[in-house]
């Protein structure tokens, strides 16, 4: 998520608060939009396949979305929280606190679609594959964050330091995901077959970036819908807010 | 060698409260700075501003022109810090606390030179003890026994008066009259007061500047 | 710069001999935790085999963590924490030394006492040298990782659960590889090298950057 329109002036939270509230409703309807789209190509125009059992695996198209927003938003959070150690700015600390429960919830969401089509394809619920092993651990980054976060009550300190533990955790990520796709370090040749985006038959595609599009839109709204109300709680003594009509009574 | 210390539009926030802004002063050599204002004021802050424990949210801190955190381990050496903790090792003895401080400060001490420290601290006799047996006042004087020995021009002392009784009181207030006096600096948040015989004396009221 | 460095070991040191306990908590907490796995899943001889490599790195991970704990703690609380980040010193020279003399005092001993887990688990004699270099390579890079953990997590209620959740995950590559190289020992054909190489690497990597992050999050910590 990056602000291209004129940077410094919508850097402190009076200013960034109005025009979040306004970007809101355009991108839930173009996640409503998406989802509709999305949806309806997967289910419908994407290839049937033969048995019953194997129709389940329709739910990669929420699984792979939801799995690459996991994924994007733990980096947007890391980009977020390096601006704010570098340049000192309170809302780009608010913005990575924002993202986080958000990151957390589709990093569950895709564990438990990955579950779910793991039983309905393979018969298990959980096998320690490396991917979904990385996942998990991703999930526990984000947890991580956030148990840090709620843990330090003077909001300096804490956005601080749970900038610095997502920067560590980048650090190591890499490292963590070779260590566990690679536990044999005299075998370790390539991880796993990666069929090229450009193999993938075209309505699939259609499908899953179109959903990936659409999980994103969603992702854009209750970012923004949580990032007001980190404003509103963290200025709560300032004039600025005092005089909001959703405020002022 | 005559340091300044100077202080331009310094603002503080603590818990998203506002403590002091637009904070001024330009502290000389030989002068000695009070810092006062109620509980909760920010003069803790303040100081621990000044000595970079803690980041303003604006405002700079000058030391002879140029930015202390630029400056980094180079003014840090020029600065001692006594805040409310004693910051000694209860576990260790007065004179091995006192040795340890002071090399962490970058000072190098002999043997003699700390027991004559403590020593004239009124401490003679009990710097082998392990301080956990010393009594509060007993504790302050072995921390600030490394005011004698200091090298760093620029003191800044948080309550240093606490515990002490009043001969101590006493003692402390000579100490830092005559490092004053002869042309280091002093900043000092206590109710007592320090009689200079040359150098000047400010003062600031902290809950004002808001 | 370096002679604050010996400064700090000396110090800590002197400060560990005084309470001697605490030292040993850790070692025991060990042993406790490596004996219970025989009790849990039961002594067969193979089985045991199997899991050691595992269990005796989980065992580690986990004393190693207990003992972070206290690691800046004590200095935080009497404010010899405070002075050190005003002193004229490189911060990160200093959480080196400590770390160090944390390590000496707490991965050390888990290090010499790795051959008794050895006889334990019926490992090979092959086993046990792995054992025991693996272990010297990995536990320092444990203490150096989760430093960064107890400086973020300095003061805080809730202190060493949240520690662990912080620094569990970071432990992982550690882990695998520490107990892949223990594992390989014990099949004829693999090779061991490889293993110690990446740990070594793992080492200096964390030699080189986690004092720093460990300084940075001190700092944090301390306002």
């Amino acid at each position: 998520m990056t602000l291209k329109i004129n940077w410094f002036k919508y850097a402190s939270p009076a200013s960034f608060y109005p025009l979040a509230g306004k970007m809101i409703p355009w991108f839930a309807a173009a996640s409503a939009l998406l989802f509709a789209v999305g949806l309806y190509w997967s289910f419908f125009k994407t290839p049937e396949v033969l048995s019953e059992q194997k129709q389940y695996y329709k739910i990669i198209f929420i699984h792979v979305p939801v799995v690459w927003m996991g994924m994007w938003l733990y980096l947007v959070m890391v980009v977020w929280s390096a601006i704010g150690l570098i340049f000192n700015t309170r809302l780009s600390f608010m913005m990575s606190a924002a993202i986080a429960p958000t990151g957390a919830l589709f990093t569950f969401l895709g564990l438990l679609t990955g579950a779910i089509w793991g039983k309905t394809s393979w018969g298990t619920w959980w096998d320690w594959d490396p991917r979904l092993t990385s996942f998990l651990i991703l999930l526990f980054l984000y947890i991580g964050y956030m148990a840090l976060q709620s843990a330090i009550d003077d909001t300096r300190r804490s956005d601080r330091a749970s900038a610095l533990l997502l920067i560590v955790g980048m650090a190591l990520i890499p490292v963590i995901y070779w260590s566990v796709n690679c536990p044999d370090p005299a075998q370790c040749t390539a991880l796993h077959q990666r069929s090229g985006l450009g193999k993938i038959e075209g309505n699939i595609l259609f499908a899953m970036l179109t959903m990936t599009l659409a999980v994103w839109m969603y992702s854009f709204v209750s970012i923004l819908m949580r990032l007001r109300n980190i404003i509103l709680e963290r200025e709560r003594n300032k004039d600025w807010v005092a005089q909001l009509p959703e405020v002022a009574q | 060698m005559d340091n300044t210390l100077e202080v331009r539009q310094l603002c503080c926030e603590r818990g998203d409260k506002r403590l002091f802004s637009d904070l001024n002063f330009s502290l000389p050599a030989g002068s000695l700075l009070y810092v006062e204002g109620a509980n909760g004021s920010g003069k803790t802050t303040l100081l621990r501003a000044l000595c970079g424990l803690f980041t303003p949210e604006c405002g700079q801190v000058l030391w002879n022109g140029e930015d202390s955190h630029k400056l980094g381990d180079a003014f840090r050496d020029q600065v001692i810090y006594l805040g409310h903790h004693n910051s000694l090792k209860l576990d260790l003895t007065g004179i091995e606390n006192l040795h340890f401080s002071l090399a962490v400060d970058g000072v190098k001490a002999g043997e003699e030179a700390l027991l004559e420290a403590l020593a004239s601290m009124g401490l003679a006799g009990y710097e082998d003890l392990p301080v956990r047996v010393l009594s509060q006042g007993q504790k302050r004087r072995v921390a600030l026994a490394r005011l004698l020995l200091t090298e760093s021009p620029l003191w800044i002392l948080d309550e240093p008066f606490t515990a002490l009784d009043v001969k101590a009181v006493d003692h402390l207030q000579s100490i830092i009259a005559s490092h004053v006096n002869q042309g280091g600096m002093a900043i000092l948040t206590t109710h007592q007061e320090v009689a200079l015989t040359s150098g000047q004396i400010q003062r600031i009221r902290l809950g004002e500047h808001v | 710069m370096f002679s604050v460095f010996f400064t700090i070991v000396r110090r800590d040191v002197l400060l560990a001999m005084r309470r001697r306990t605490d030292v040993l908590t850790t070692l025991f907490f060990f042993i406790i935790v490596v004996s219970l796995f025989p009790l849990g899943i039961g002594a067969e001889k193979n089985t045991l085999r199997h899991i050691a490599p595992g269990v005796v790195w989980i065992a580690a991970l986990l004393a190693s963590m207990l003992a972070l704990e206290r690691l800046f703690e004590n200095d935080y609380a009497d404010g010899t924490l405070e002075q050190m980040l005003i002193a004229p010193q490189s911060l990160s020279v200093i959480v080196a030394a400590k770390v160090l003399t944390h390590w000496l005092l707490t991965g050390l001993p888990i290090v010499l006492i790795a051959p008794l887990v050895g006889l334990q688990y019926y490992l090979p004699s092959e086993a046990v040298v792995t054992m025991t270099q693996a272990l010297m390579l990995g536990t320092p890079v444990l203490s150096l990782i989760g430093a960064i953990g107890a400086a973020l997590t300095l003061g805080l209620r809730g202190g060493g659960i949240l520690l662990s959740l912080l620094i569990l995950p970071l432990y992982i590559p550690v882990l695998v590889y520490g107990a892949g190289a223990i594992a390989a020992s014990m099949m004829a054909k693999a090779p061991v090298q490889p293993y110690f190489m990446l740990l070594g690497a793992f080492l200096i990597l964390a030699l080189i950057f986690a004092p720093w992050a460990t300084a940075a999050a001190l700092r944090i910590s301390s306002e």
